[in-house]
C-alpha cells in the first residue's frame, strides 16, 4: 500500500442473527482513492479486513437495486455514493431502516414482494391480441405518461424514507403505488379499476401523509410521491364514481 | 435434508430463465415450475443490457441480411440452422415481449422505433431508452407472476446437479437467508445462470456472473463450447470496467485517439462520414473495435488514465437534448461516476470483458447430452454468436430460446420418471456435507479476494484482445496453481445465515473451473477468429484446420480435454469478414458469384 493513501473510517451495524442479541457498530479503517464508491469501500472490508460482513450488491452501476443502505443516516444506493464525499468525516453504514434485518447490511424485503405481486403489475387487455397482429400502438406521448413510473429499480430506498411505512408496515407505500399508476396509466392496460380498489383502501394512498421523502432519495428519478399525489385525486373521482358506476370508476 | 418435488426446475431468474418458466407455465399450466435465482428475479444481470434486442422489422430489411450479420459477424463459426431459426422467430417475441408491457421506445406513429448497432446492415435494434435490458428483465418478472404455477425460490444459490441413471433428476440448492441446504427434485433442469465475465478484471458484469451453470454442467460431464470467445465492448468505464453502451456510437458518438483522430478508419472499417452508416466506423463490430484500440495503444496514440491507456467516446455534437432522450442511463453514469458531462467533454473509455460467447454445448433446442438437462441464455451455446456476438442478438437470444427450453422441458417431463427419492436423497446429502465441509476446512489459509483477484489479473495477461503462446501457457500454469490453492480456502464465518463468504468461495470454485477451460481453449486453437486473436504468425483465420467449434470437457483435477465438431452450414459458405468499404465490395462479390451460381 502507497504511503500517501488516504484511509478513512467506516463503521457498520453489524447483526449475526446466530450470535447477537442486538445490533452493535464495528469499525474499520479502509484505503481508498478518490474514485472509491462506499460500496467499493465496504467490498474491501469483506476481502480483506472481515469476511463475515454480509451485504447485497451486483450490478455496480445503479440498475440492479441491490446495494441500497443508510448511509449516514441517508438511505443510497452504496455503488453510487462515493467514499470522498465523507473524507475526513467518518461513514457510517446500517441497514435500511423501517426493514427487519436479516444479517448486517441485508434487509428483509418479502413484505415489499408481496406488495408488488398484489397489485396485478402486468397488463391486462381488453381483448388478448394474436402475436401476428403486431405490436399495440404507443404514441411517444402515451409512452411520456407511464415512463418515468416505469424506471422503479426496487431498490427500497424510498421506503426506508417514508415515515409512514415506519408506522404502519401494512401501508401499500411509494414503489407499489408508483408501479401500480405505471400499469394503470399504460394505454394497453385495462385493469385500472380492480387496482383502484387496493388504492382506495386505507393501506392505499391514503396512508400517504405527503411528506415527499421517498422522491427525494429516489436514485432514478421516479418521484413515486407524484404517484402518490395524482392517485388521491384519481381515488377521490372514484370514490365519487362508485355511486353511479358499480366497479371503480372506469 | 429437506426435499422439494417439482416437474421442472429453472435455474436463474433473468432474462431466460423467467422466458422459459412462463413458456412452461403456458405450455402445460397443470405441471409445477420451480423457479430458483440467486438473487430476487429483478436483480439478475440481464438488468444492465443497455442498447437494445435485433429482429427484422423495417421493409428494406430481411431474415437473410439478419442472418448474413449474424454469420458474418460470428466468422463463420455459428450453427447456421440454429441462426435461421433465431432470426426467423426474433420479431414475435419482442412483439411478445410488446404486449408484456414492455416500453419500447416509439415513432410519432406509435409503431416501435429501431436504432443502428454495430455489425448490423439495417436498423433492426428495438430500445427502450439505454435500459433495454432493465426494462426487459422487469417486464418478465413482473409477467410471470401471473402464473400461479411458477414457484419461485428467490435468493437460493444452486450448488450441484443431482444425476442418476444418465439423468439429470435434481439440483441441491442453499437457502441463503437461513444456509439450509435443500433438494429439489425434478423430471427436467433448465440451466439459465448467465455468463463467466468475472474471470476477467475489467469487465463490465454484475457480482453475481460467476459462472454457475457453465461449471456445474461441466463436472457433470457436459462439453463447453467456444470458451476462448469472450467479448471485449470496446466503451468501458476505466477502473470500473462499467458499460457505456454502443448505442452511444448508433446514435453518432465517435471514437476519439489522442490527437482527436478517428482512427477506426485506419483498421478496415473507413472511410468516416459525420453521420452514422451501418458497418462503417464506429458501427463495425466489437471485436474489430477493440483489436483496433489495442493497436492504438501499441503505437502510442493512447491518452493517459489512472486507470490504464484510453481512448475518447466523443457525443458532444450529439447535444444534450438527445442525450438525456436516448441515453440518460450512460449521461448518469459519465455525470455520477466521472463527473463528465458527456455532452461538453468527452468520456474517456477502454475495452473491458463482457460476454462469454460459448457455453454448455447445447443443440439447436436447448438440450445438452445429458438427458434432462437444458441450457440458454448467455450460459449456453446453442450456435448463434460463434467467434463473436454482434451487440443486441443476445436480449432476443434470452426470448427465442427462452422460449423453447420451456417447452422443451415440458415435453421432456412427460417422457421420463424420477429414480426413487431416497437414491437422489442419499446424494443430495453427501453433497452437502461436502459444501459445509469447505466452512469447516481445518487446512484454511487462503483468502478468497486474494485467489480470486490473482485469477483476474492472469487471464487478463494471458487471454485479452491479443494472446500469444507463452501468454496463455502461463495462465494455464496459474490457474493450475490457484485450483492447488483453493483446496486450502479459509472461511472466516462460520455462521449459515446469509453466509455470503460461503457462497463467493462456492463461486470462485466455478470461476476457476471455467477459466480453466477458457485458457486451455484458447491455447488450442492455433488461428485468429473474431474475438480470439493470436500473434506470433498465427493472425489470420484458418478454415483448413479449424472451422470447426472447441469442446472442452472436464477430466478430473487437470485442465479439460479439448476435442472439436463440425460447424453446421446451410447457406452462407465461409467468406471474407470485412467491413466499411472492404465490406460492401465483398458482398457485392459474394452477391454476384451467387446469381452466378444461380445460372442469372
Amino acid at each position: 500500500m502507497a504511503n500517501n493513501e488516504k484511509t478513512i473510517e467506516i463503521e457498520v451495524l453489524r447483526y449475526r442473527p446466530e450470535e447477537d442479541d442486538k445490533p452493535f457498530l464495528q469499525s474499520f479503517k479502509v484505503p481508498f482513492t478518490d474514485d472509491m464508491s462506499v460500496l467499493q469501500g465496504v467490498q474491501y472490508i469483506k476481502d480483506y479486513l472481515d469476511g463475515s460482513v454480509s451485504f447485497r450488491w451486483s450490478c455496480r452501476m445503479a440498475i440492479c437495486g441491490s446495494c441500497g443502505m443508510m448511509i449516514n443516516g441517508v438511505p443510497k444506493l452504496s455503488c453510487k455514493t462515493f467514499l470522498r464525499e465523507y473524507y475526513p468525516g467518518k461513514i457510517t453504514l446500517e441497514a435500511l431502516k423501517h426493514f427487519p434485518i436479516e444479517k448486517d447490511l441485508v434487509i428483509d424485503l418479502s413484505d415489499f414482494i408481496g406488495k408488488l405481486e398484489s397489485i396485478k403489475p402486468y397488463i391486462v387487455p381488453d381483448a388478448p391480441r394474436a402475436l401476428e397482429e403486431g405490436e399495440y400502438l404507443q404514441t411517444p406521448r402515451q409512452l411520456d405518461r407511464i415512463a418515468q413510473f416505469s424506471s422503479c429499480i426496487n431498490c427500497m430506498l424510498c421506503y426506508a424514507a417514508c415515515p409512514q411505512y415506519g408506522l404502519k408496515p401494512e401501508y401499500l407505500g411509494p414503489a407499489a403505488i408508483a408501479l401500480l399508476h405505471r400499469y394503470n396509466e399504460d394505454n394497453r392496460d385495462s385493469a385500472k379499476a380492480e387496482r383502484m380498489q387496493l388504492l382506495n383502501a386505507h393501506e392505499g394512498v391514503w396512508g400517504c401523509t405527503l411528506v415527499g421523502y421517498c422522491s427525494e432519495v429516489c436514485p432514478k428519478d421516479v418521484d413515486p410521491a407524484a404517484a402518490i399525489n395524482r392517485n388521491k385525486v384519481n381515488s377521490t373521482i372514484d370514490y365519487l364514481l362508485r355511486f353511479v358506476a358499480p366497479r371503480g370508476g372506469n | 435434508m429437506d426435499t422439494i418435488k417439482t416437474d421442472i426446475v429453472i435455474v436463474g431468474g433473468g432474462g431466460a430463465g423467467l422466458r422459459a418458466a412462463i413458456a412452461a407455465a403456458e405450455k402445460d399450466p397443470g405441471q409445477c415450475i420451480a423457479l430458483v435465482s440467486k438473487v430476487y428475479p429483478m436483480r439478475s444481470h440481464t438488468v444492465a443490457a443497455e442498447g437494445g434486442a435485433a429482429a427484422v422489422t423495417q421493409p428494406h430489411d430481411n431474415l437473410e441480411y439478419h442472418f448474413n450479420d449474424t454469420v458474418a459477424g460470428g466468422d463463420w463459426l455459428c450453427e447456421q440452422d440454429v441462426v435461421e431459426y433465431f432470426v426467423a422467430h426474433a420479431h414475435e417475441e419482442l412483439v411478445q415481449m410488446e404486449h408484456w408491457g414492455c416500453p419500447w421506445n416509439r415513432k410519432e406513429d406509435g409503431h416501435i422505433n429501431v436504432r443502428a448497432f454495430g455489425g448490423m446492415k439495417i436498423e433492426r435494434t428495438w430500445f427502450a431508452a439505454d435500459k433495454t435490458g432493465f426494462h426487459m428483465l422487469h417486464t418478465l418478472f413482473q409477467t410471470s407472476i401471473k402464473y400461479p404455477s411458477i414457484k419461485r425460490f428467490d435468493e437460493y444459490f444452486c450448488a450441484d446437479i443431482v444425476v442418476d441413471e444418465g439423468r439429470a433428476q435434481g439440483v441441491v440448492v442453499i437457502e441463503i437467508a437461513t444456509g439450509r441446504i435443500c433438494f429439489i427434485q425434478a423430471k427436467a433442469i433448465v440451466l439459465a445462470t448467465g455468463g463467466a465475465g468475472r474471470v476477467f478484471r475489467e469487465n463490465t458484469n454484475g457480482g453475481i456472473v460467476t459462472g454457475d451453470g457453465m461449471a456445474l454442467a461441466y463436472r457433470r460431464g457436459v462439453a463447453l463450447r467456444d470458451m476462448e470467445f469472450m467479448q471485449y465492448h470496446p466503451t468501458c468505464m476505466p477502473g470500473t470496467g462499467l458499460l457505456f453502451t454502443e448505442a452511444c456510437r448508433g446514435e453518432g458518438g465517435y471514437l476519439l485517439n489522442k490527437d482527436g483522430y478517428r482512427f477506426l478508419e485506419d483498421y478496415g472499417l473507413g472511410p468516416p462520414s459525420p453521420e452514422p452508416r451501418n458497418k462503417f466506423m464506429e458501427l463495425g463490430p466489437r471485436d474489430r473495435v477493440s483489436q483496433a484500440i489495442w493497436h492504438e495503444k501499441q503505437k502510442g496514440r493512447t491518452i493517459d488514465n489512472p486507470h490504464g491507456q484510453v481512448v475518447h467516446l466523443d457525443m458532444r455534437h450529439l447535444g444534450e437534448k438527445k442525450l438525456r432522450e436516448r441515453l440518460p442511463q450512460i449521461y448518469e453514469l459519465a455525470e455520477e461516476y466521472m463527473g463528465i458531462d458527456p455532452a461538453h467533454e468527452p468520456i474517456p473509455v477502454l475495452p473491458g470483458v463482457h460476454y462469454t460467447m460459448g457455453g454448455i454445448e447445447t443443440d439447436g433446442r436447448t438440450a445438452t447430452n445429458l438427458p434432462g438437462l437444458y441450457a440458454v441464455g448467455e450460459c449456453a451455446s446453442v450456435g448463434i454468436h460463434g467467434a463473436n456476438r454482434l451487440g443486441s442478438n443476445s436480449l432476443v437470444e434470452l426470448c427465442v430460446f427462452g422460449k423453447v427450453a420451456g417447452e422443451e422441458a415440458t415435453q421432456f417431463v412427460k417422457t421420463t420418471s424420477n429414480s426413487p427419492t431416497g437414491t437422489l436423497e442419499r446424494q443430495a446429502s453427501e453433497i452437502g456435507n461436502r459444501l459445509r465441509g469447505l466452512v469447516d476446512n481445518p487446512s484454511g489459509k487462503e483468502r478468497i479476494a486474494v485467489i480470486r483477484s490473482e485469477m483476474a489479473k492472469s487471464m487478463e495477461d494471458g487471454c485479452g484482445i491479443y494472446r500469444t503462446e507463452a501468454g496463455m501457457r502461463a495462465t494455464c500454469d496459474k490457474l493450475a496453481e490457484l485450483k492447488q490453492r483453493y483446496r486450502s480456502i479459509n472461511i472466516e464465518d462460520k455462521s449459515s445465515a446469509w453466509n455470503t463468504e460461503w457462497l463467493l468461495a462456492i463461486e470462485l470454485g466455478y470461476l476457476l473451473e471455467v477459466a480453466e477451460t477458457i485458457a486451455s481453449s484458447a491455447l488450442n486453437r492455433k488461428e485468429s477468429r473474431g474475438s480470439h486473436q493470436r500473434l506470433e504468425g498465427l493472425e489470420q483465420r484458418d478454415d483448413q484446420n479449424y472451422l470447426k467449434h472447441t469442446l472442452a470437457r472436464y477430466a478430473g483435477e487437470g485442465p479439460p480435454k479439448i476435442e472439436y465438431s463440425p460447424v453446421k452450414i446451410t447457406k452462407l459458405e465461409p467468406g471474407i469478414r470485412a467491413y466499411g468499404e472492404a465490406g460492401e465490395k465483398a458482398e457485392a462479390e459474394r452477391k454476384k458469384k451467387k446469381e452466378a451460381a444461380h445460372g442469372k
